[in-house]
């Protein structure tokens, strides 16, 4: 039987996630939204105590003040010069933030491609002339207190790309491409996912964004360019098991025959944090199960079953891709 | 005093009259408007019935949708909660929507409309009893069946706003979307029919002497309402027809591999999808700023203003769709136009909600059940403002929508816009037509449980989407911190859900149906639905001579309970009401009213039939039902357009009034121009799309057919309106043969026949493939229309034949024959315009 979490929380467990990715930013982008988020609370509050002041009196107060209250008076103040005083100074500020927010790509940026697929994230890194230089999938890296420009498309149907802590949210739209700007100011990882309903498991469709040190970033991007180590014992069974059970026809792994383009670039998966898009933990039992078994683990993906390998294969496939990194 | 239509109001003073009215008068009226028995009563068209199954079945769509949310909740507790699976929950959140915006939402307040407006004008009846009957009938049995898709698992799950290209057949190639398609696109239908009901009852039957100026303010907002309707809902009816076109034959108005836009569709959507919003809220907050006059028994604060806000709301609203696309990549300037008129339209809220707060403060209310809902919904419904001006603004918005943010915002927006206040006109209204009034004890439970469970299960989640939790998702991973919030969320739903449930015994064991011997008016409202009444409604029709009659006048129930107003009896012995001048509601003349039929709910039937059976793709079955239900329609029109022997009767204290009127002072006629406006919507937006795919897809344009080719086809358009319009003339002449101007008018649809086949046959002559591109799915989509329109007019020249064949034209003016001819005129301009439109334009430039 499931537990009632909530019942068996401390306090401290229950406040966790306060504050909000919305309000907790890492990066720029986010916290200028952060800061407007602030505002309109504050604004919210002070005229729904209004309202609420308002309404008490109307329905319970001093005779002086509903009389005061009983006129058309009142609306023309509260119902229409506020409002329209209050309302445009917003717009201002919105505005003015969101042309901030939409400055065009600048030639210092980072360039990242992100492709929505159901249900996963196909990532390029592109170099300054917009060529792709390296893929990846469902993780994106970046190096800190530098602006990302992330281009989003789509190749089937509308997701929408959300990192609440470094950015807001921009749609992927199938025969468009849309441009946005985010940036992390301090290492960490930040969660991602996908929202706009796109279907079937769009509840399960997260991913990652990692931000590191500028010397940690360029040393790993440098190390990725290497080609893979060969494998050596159970990894290398692994590689065979994988080519000869044609996982190549959908998966790509850099330096190897494996070129499949339907399905997630494998090159680097040993070193993702997490596997189907966000969902699991990346360990070697995790990775089995996948394989064997990724229908119940994320219903209706494209991934087939491999339950007929023996457990044994499963696991040789799951250490070679483990040396993939 | 000046005078609309050249009746003396000097006449009004005959009112009260002194003389005592015949007896056996009283007997007569409830003869004429007494309901079928039994299982007759499925032929009633009353609107005391109509209006009451109307809610009765709205209600019945609120519980439904309600208990999917429910079964929802549940599976949101905690994460990896195994209760629904994936395509379960997808289905359920897609129908939750559907149900409550489409079921429950449009049609709640269009069946309040029925149900209370003609009480509150003083009219006998609607206008269109038998359009109701359909229309009520139609939406009952396609909801139903559309309802019905979630327990087979044919339910569609492409969300409520259904985006392609995720329900386009590549990704949704089930009959699930098909459901919503024609199940929606067919009770939109239904709204459509009440609208068109709804505008002429409010102009044309309204008390004599009850000017615009002195209309309750639900009368305004049912105006207002019914107007957006005529507006907003063609976009959505095309949208519809263009998904279905695209997923039944390949047509590409939303691929974008060969020259469609996904985008196109969340254009048409919202552009009926926001105003939606309103149309739903405005109903609602006509009905709040009655009641607040009526429980504080004082007149509205800042009537004119209230006024201004819901006409001003109507029009902003058509503004603001693109706010629900800010996150689409659309250009600055655009964003920053949509984000102010989004703003904007919060003022008219502001305005009322202040002239609510103002007239609550300048009388004496009482905190009884009704005004507990009325002030709870004001204060949610305030709430949900503040968050939309929030996302209003654009860059907030980036990180709210399409997360647990918005989904608060929009239940906050709805409930406390809408469902709360529909709970205070329940207990406020039901006296009017039960014998018992609900009680007030219980009701202070439903109130508290209901606006308790309401906070608790939305105040979270602003929480949980500032957390970062998307909506639409049928679970969540434990590590992201989701579950508190999300489990107060379920606990507050429950508590929201026993309200209701209370509610419900409270209903039944208090509400006890019946139209002449209610409860009365217990809460000792002003206006004109307080008045005694029966199913003919009040006995005589008073004079209105202020806003709040029954408060100015305390002897007038007394006085039209004894007959001394306009109309105290039947004065043709049939149904009647009296339409009066549309500003000043002077008194016209006398409408002969239908009486109960089954062609209205055999045409429902047959309807549904229709569309449910192509749904299934049973095509031929489909299409004998739609053969049927064509038939059911004429056969109840055959019955009507008949004058009466006398051409003037005496409507109460001598003054006369004729019973046959025709051309444009008929209410006929004003019902046939709100339908034109429907259609001229529909190809408006059309014509949007058109353009529109063209600014996407220039390159994959090929140039039209020879420019000659408009020559004939306007020629043939031409002669189609020219003939119906001399068959017209000749109507007026004496000595022109009887059998002449039906001829003509079927000459004239042939007319518009050959131009249509004229515009169809160069275009596939010319090469052009519906499945080739943007430019081939929006020509033939313009030449669908188009053939739609030519076919429903042959049938009209048919049975318009037919009638003269029987001699039942009258002569010198009919009022069948104006609606074929205005529907004739308008189905040459319309194809002459897309026409001209699609050749000439990109034509040049390319």
């Amino acid at each position: 039987m499931t537990r009632l979490p909530i019942f068996s929380r401390s306090t401290e467990q229950a406040l966790a996630g306060w504050p909000p990715p919305v309000l907790d930013p890492a990066g720029p982008f986010a916290s200028s939204i952060t800061v407007l988020s602030w505002v309109l609370f504050a604004i919210g509050g002070v005229i729904l105590g209004l309202v609420l002041a308002a309404l008490w009196v109307a329905l319970a107060g001093p005779e002086r003040l509903r009389s005061r209250l009983g006129g058309t008076r009142v609306i023309w103040l509260a119902g229409i010069a506020l409002p329209v005083v209050v309302l445009t100074a917003l717009l201002i500020y919105g505005l003015t933030l969101t042309s901030m927010l939409r400055t065009p790509t600048q030639p210092s940026d980072i360039r990242v491609r992100v492709t929505g697929e159901m249900w996963w994230w196909r990532v390029a890194y592109l170099d300054q002339t917009g060529r792709v230089a390296m893929t990846d999938a469902n993780e994106i890296h970046i190096p800190v207190g530098r602006t990302v420009t992330v281009e989003l498309q789509s190749s089937d149907v509308i997701h929408s790309f959300w990192v609440p802590r470094l950015s807001g949210k921009i749609d992927m739209v199938p025969g468009r491409r849309n441009v946005l700007r985010m940036q992390a100011d301090a290492p960490g990882v930040y969660a991602g996912q996908c929202a706009e309903y796109c279907g079937g498991a769009h509840a399960l469709m997260g991913f990652m964004v990692v931000a590191h040190r500028p010397d940690d970033y360029a040393r790993l991007m440098a190390g990725r360019r290497r080609p893979a180590p060969v494998a050596g014992g159970e990894a290398a069974r692994g590689a065979q098991l994988f080519q000869s059970n044609g996982c190549g026809a959908c998966h790509r792994v850099a330096g190897t025959a494996a070129n499949g383009l339907a399905g997630p670039d494998l090159s680097h998966v040993g070193s993702r944090r997490t596997l189907g898009a966000g969902i699991l933990p990346n360990n070697r039992g995790t990775m089995i199960g996948w394989i064997g078994d990724p229908q119940s683990l994320k219903p209706g993906n494209r991934m087939p079953a491999y339950s007929m390998l023996p457990g044994r294969d499963l696991t040789a496939i799951a250490a070679y891709l483990e040396t993939l990194r | 005093m000046r005078s609309e239509t050249g009746f003396d109001p000097a006449l009004y003073d005959r009112f009260p009259t002194r003389e005592e009215r015949p007896a056996g008068e009283m007997k007569e009226l409830e003869r004429i408007w007494c309901a079928p028995k039994g299982w007759q009563l499925l032929t009633v068209v009353n609107n005391n019935y109509i209006g009451a199954f109307y809610v009765g079945a709205a209600f019945l769509f609120f519980l439904l949708a309600g208990v999917l949310a429910l079964v929802m909740r549940v599976q949101l507790a905690w994460p990896l909660n195994g209760i629904l699976p994936q395509e379960t929950y997808n289905q359920f959140f897609t129908m939750h929507g559907t149900v409550m915006m489409f079921l429950f939402a449009v049609p709640a307040v269009e069946a309040l409309g029925v149900l209370l407006l003609p009480q509150m004008l003083a009219a006998r009846d609607l206008p269109f009893p038998r359009l109701s009957a359909y229309a009520f009938w139609a939406y009952l049995i396609g909801g139903l069946a559309f309802f019905a898709s979630i327990f087979v698992g044919l339910a569609p799950d492409g969300g409520w706003f259904m985006y392609p290209p995720y329900t386009s057949t590549s990704f949704s190639p089930g009959i699930n979307a098909d459901f919503w398609l024609l199940g929606i696109g067919f009770i939109e239908i239904s709204a459509i029919a009440g609208a068109i009901e709804i505008i002429v009852g409010v102009l044309r039957t309204r008390a004599p002497g009850m000017s615009l100026e002195k209309m309750p303010i639900f009368a305004w907002a049912m105006l207002v309402f019914a107007a957006m309707i005529i507006i907003g809902f063609p976009a959505v009816i095309l949208g519809t027809l263009l998904l279905e076109l695209e997923r039944a034959l390949n047509w590409p108005f939303f691929d974008p591999t060969r020259g469609g836009d996904p985008l196109l569709w969340q254009h048409l959507f919202w552009f009926f999808g926001h105003p939606e919003v309103y149309i739903i809220f405005l109903p609602a907050a006509g009905l709040v700023t009655m009641m607040a006059s009526a429980l504080a028994k004082t007149a509205v604060v800042g009537y004119r203003l209230i006024v201004l806000a819901l006409v001003s709301t109507g029009f902003i609203s058509f503004g603001v769709w693109a706010h629900h696309m800010f996150t689409t990549g659309m250009p600055t300037l655009t964003v920053g136009f949509f984000s102010a008129a989004s703003m904007a339209v919060s003022v008219p809220a502001g305005i009322q909600v202040f002239s609510w707060i103002a007239t609550l403060a300048s009388g004496r209310p009482r905190m009884n059940t009704p005004t507990l809902f009325l002030v709870g919904g004001i204060v949610i419904f305030v709430m949900g403002g503040l968050t939309g001006v929030m996302v209003a603004l654009v860059p907030f918005d980036y990180q709210a929508h399409d997360s647990y943010f918005i989904v608060a915002h929009l239940h906050y927006v709805l409930i406390g816009g809408m469902v709360f206040p529909l709970f205070a006109a329940f207990y406020n209204w039901t006296p009017m037509m039960s014998r018992r009034p609900l009680s007030e004890a219980m009701g202070k439970w439903v109130f508290w449980l209901m606006f308790a469970g309401m906070h608790l299960t939305f105040l979270p989640m602003h929480v949980t989407g500032l957390m970062g939790m998307p909506r639409r998702v049928y679970t969540y991973l434990p590590d992201r911190d989701w579950e508190t919030t999300n489990l107060l969320s379920t606990i507050g739903a429950g508590i929201l859900a026993l309200g209701i449930c209370l509610f419900l015994i409270d209903l039944a064991r208090n509400f006890r149906f019946s139209a002449d011997e209610n409860a009365g008016n217990v809460y000792g409202g002003g206006t004109l639905e307080w008045l005694p009444t029966g199913l003919y409604s009040t006995r005589s029709i008073p004079v209105v001579r202020s806003r709040d009659p029954l408060w100015h006048d305390p002897a007038l129930p007394e006085d039209v309970e004894q007959g001394r107003y306009f109309l105290p009896n039947s004065a043709t012995g049939l149904r009647e009401t009296i339409i009066t001048s549309p500003i000043r509601a002077e008194p016209e003349y006398l409408q002969i009213m239908p009486g109960p039929s089954p062609w209205p709910v055999a045409a429902a039937l047959f309807t549904a039939g229709f569309f449910l059976l192509l749904t299934v793709q049973a095509y031929w079955t489909g299409v004998v039902s739609g053969i049927i239900a064509i038939l059911c329609l004429l056969r109840w029109l055959w019955d009507t357009d008949r004058p009466v022997r006398e051409p003037q009767v005496d409507i109460g204290a001598g003054i006369m009034a004729p019973t046959y009127v025709t051309g444009p002072r008929s209410h006929g006629w004003w019902a046939m121009m709100v339908l034109l406006t429907v259609i001229g919507m529909i190809f408006l937006m059309a014509c949007f799309s058109y353009l529109y795919l063209y600014g996407v897809h220039p390159r994959l344009w090929i140039a039209p057919p020879d420019a000659a080719w408009l020559i004939p086809i306007l020629l043939a358009y031409g002669a189609g309106f020219g003939l119906a319009w001399l068959g017209r003339r000749l109507l007026r002449r004496d000595k022109t043969r009887l059998w002449t101007p039906g001829v003509l008018l079927m000459a004239g649809g042939g007319g518009s026949i050959l131009a249509f086949a004229i515009d169809f046959l160069s275009w596939r002559g010319h090469g052009l493939s519906p499945d080739a591109s943007g430019q081939g799915a929006t020509v033939y989509a313009f030449l669908s229309l188009q053939g739609l329109l030519v076919a429903i007019l042959f049938i009209m020249t048919c049975y318009m034949a037919a009638r003269n064949s029987r001699g039942l034209i009258n002569r010198p003016a009919d009022n069948s024959y104006d609606l074929v001819y205005l529907f004739a005129a308008y189905t040459a301009a319309q194809g002459l315009v897309s026409a001209l439109l699609t050749r000439l334009f990109p034509g040049s430039l390319l």
